[in-house]
């Protein structure tokens, strides 16, 4: 343990490598929500609450609720990415951890993007893992299954990325949570179109790399510019 | 080492201070004076970048600090109002994590140590949950003693804190002093650390 040794050179950067940085954030958020379960689970269960409810509310009939399968399972994973949005910075900014964050030697953007990695794991991924089942509750074919998944894998990492820059945007404002929904929702549109055209395209028989690769374009660009802008957004709620 | 010329800074439309200017060098001690809300917290902040100054510069070794960035950052530890703790991780884990993200490789021995010396001896695995007050003030303390930042920024670092550990904290600053270090503070207790002259600056 060295202490209050100051170094004469003034080049001395800790930075962590890409790598580690990302994991040593991934890891941490991951502890913090398996201590905290029940956010987790919230998501998950109105994920599957939502999608239940179409069948009571438009009747059994097997061929409509074929035909609206992929645009009811889409809507509910919008719906259920955008309630876990204001969890994504908010215990951090109220108990002084992101503030912190913003002073380590580390590139922002990288440990932005970690945290957004860490919550699609924990809001995101369940909600893929749960589709298929779903799907059979509407009578979704098995190819059509595959490609909903495909396209949810594509498409929610997207949808948490967009939400980052809105909860980054609306941090420490007082309502916040309806905030960021009004500005993220519309943001989140061509992912909605793309997903669940896919899931049409596959379930009418037809092929649905297309819609697919938009996504996969989708997901790449948000990759690129969202933990930048997200970051920016931060910096500009902490003055 | 830290140069800060004609800074002014503005809340609002509330003008703090301006034409403030001071300058710090290696073993230098200085406290922000001033009454509630005469702007030490946001001298403070402004001082770590979450600001923007409305006018003036602060140099850090010759440079401005917007663009050495993670340069600047590497050699200085601020210590807000907020503990900056993760309640539901412990001691151990929380301080790994920040060392971690500071760039420090540093083992559990070290991080035992440190939370040892801050008088957390038995308490290094309990959820911070259970820790009292002073406890966690002593957890988010313990942070100064890993890794080698030359620049100490501490905000009210007493707060919640009882007599032991204040005589602590002189202990520590006055030793991070010896070594060529330099810590800005506020405070509205008295810290006297042996043997170094407080430099004061007063806001009004």
């Amino acid at each position: 343990m060295s202490q209050g040794a100051a170094t004469p050179s003034g080049s001395r950067v800790n930075s962590l490598s890409l790598y580690k940085l990302l994991s040593l954030v991934i890891r941490r958020d991951l502890v913090l929500a398996m201590r905290r379960r029940a956010d987790v689970l919230t998501t998950l269960v109105f994920f599957i609450m939502v999608v239940s409810l179409f069948p009571l509310g438009v009747g059994p009939e097997p061929d409509m609720l074929r035909k609206m399968a992929a645009g009811v399972v889409w809507v509910a994973a919008l719906l259920a990415s955008m309630l876990s949005l204001g969890r994504m910075f908010s215990a951090d900014y109220l108990d002084g951890t992101l503030e912190q964050m913003m002073l380590a030697p580390q590139s922002l953007s990288v440990l932005v993007l970690g945290k957004v990695l860490a919550h699609w794991m924990v809001s995101g991924l369940p909600l893929v893992l749960m589709a298929p089942v779903l799907g059979l509750q509407f009578d979704m074919p098995t190819g059509a299954l595959w490609v909903l998944i495909a396209a949810l894998l594509l498409g929610t990492p997207v949808l948490s990325m967009i939400g980052a820059v809105g909860a980054a945007l609306t941090l420490g404002l007082r309502g916040g949570g309806v905030l960021v929904s009004l500005l993220v929702l519309p943001l989140c549109i061509p992912v909605l179109i793309f997903g669940a055209g896919a899931v049409e395209a596959a379930a009418s028989g037809m092929n649905a790399l297309s819609q697919l690769s938009l996504l996969g374009a989708l997901l790449v660009l948000a990759l690129v510019f969202t933990p930048w802008v997200t970051a920016q957004a931060l910096r500009i709620s902490m003055e | 080492m830290l140069e800060i010329s004609n800074l002014a800074c503005v809340r609002g439309e509330h003008l703090l201070f301006s034409d403030l200017s001071f300058s710090l060098s290696a073993g230098e001690l200085l406290q922000i004076e001033g009454a509630n809300g005469s702007g030490k917290t946001s001298l403070l902040r402004t001082l770590c970048g979450f600001m923007m100054p409305a006018q003036g510069k602060i140099l850090w070794r010759g440079q401005n600090i917007r663009d050495l960035d993670e340069e600047y950052y590497a050699e200085m530890i601020y210590l807000g109002h907020l503990n900056a703790i993760k309640d539901e991780l412990n001691a151990l884990e929380n301080l790994r994590i920040t060392a971690g993200l500071a760039g420090y490789a540093v083992d559990d021995k070290q991080v035992i140590a440190a939370l040892r010396r801050m008088g957390l001896r038995g308490r290094e695995t309990l959820p911070v949950k259970v820790l009292s007050q002073g406890q966690r003030r002593r957890v988010a303390l313990a942070r100064l003693l890993i890794g080698n930042a030359p620049l100490w920024i501490l905000d009210e670092p007493l707060t919640a804190l009882d007599v032991g550990a204040v005589g602590l904290m002189q202990e520590l600053i006055g030793e991070h002093l010896a070594g060529g270090g330099m810590v800005i503070y506020t405070t509205h207790q008295p810290l006297d650390v042996a043997g170094v002259v407080t430099r004061r600056l007063s806001l009004s």
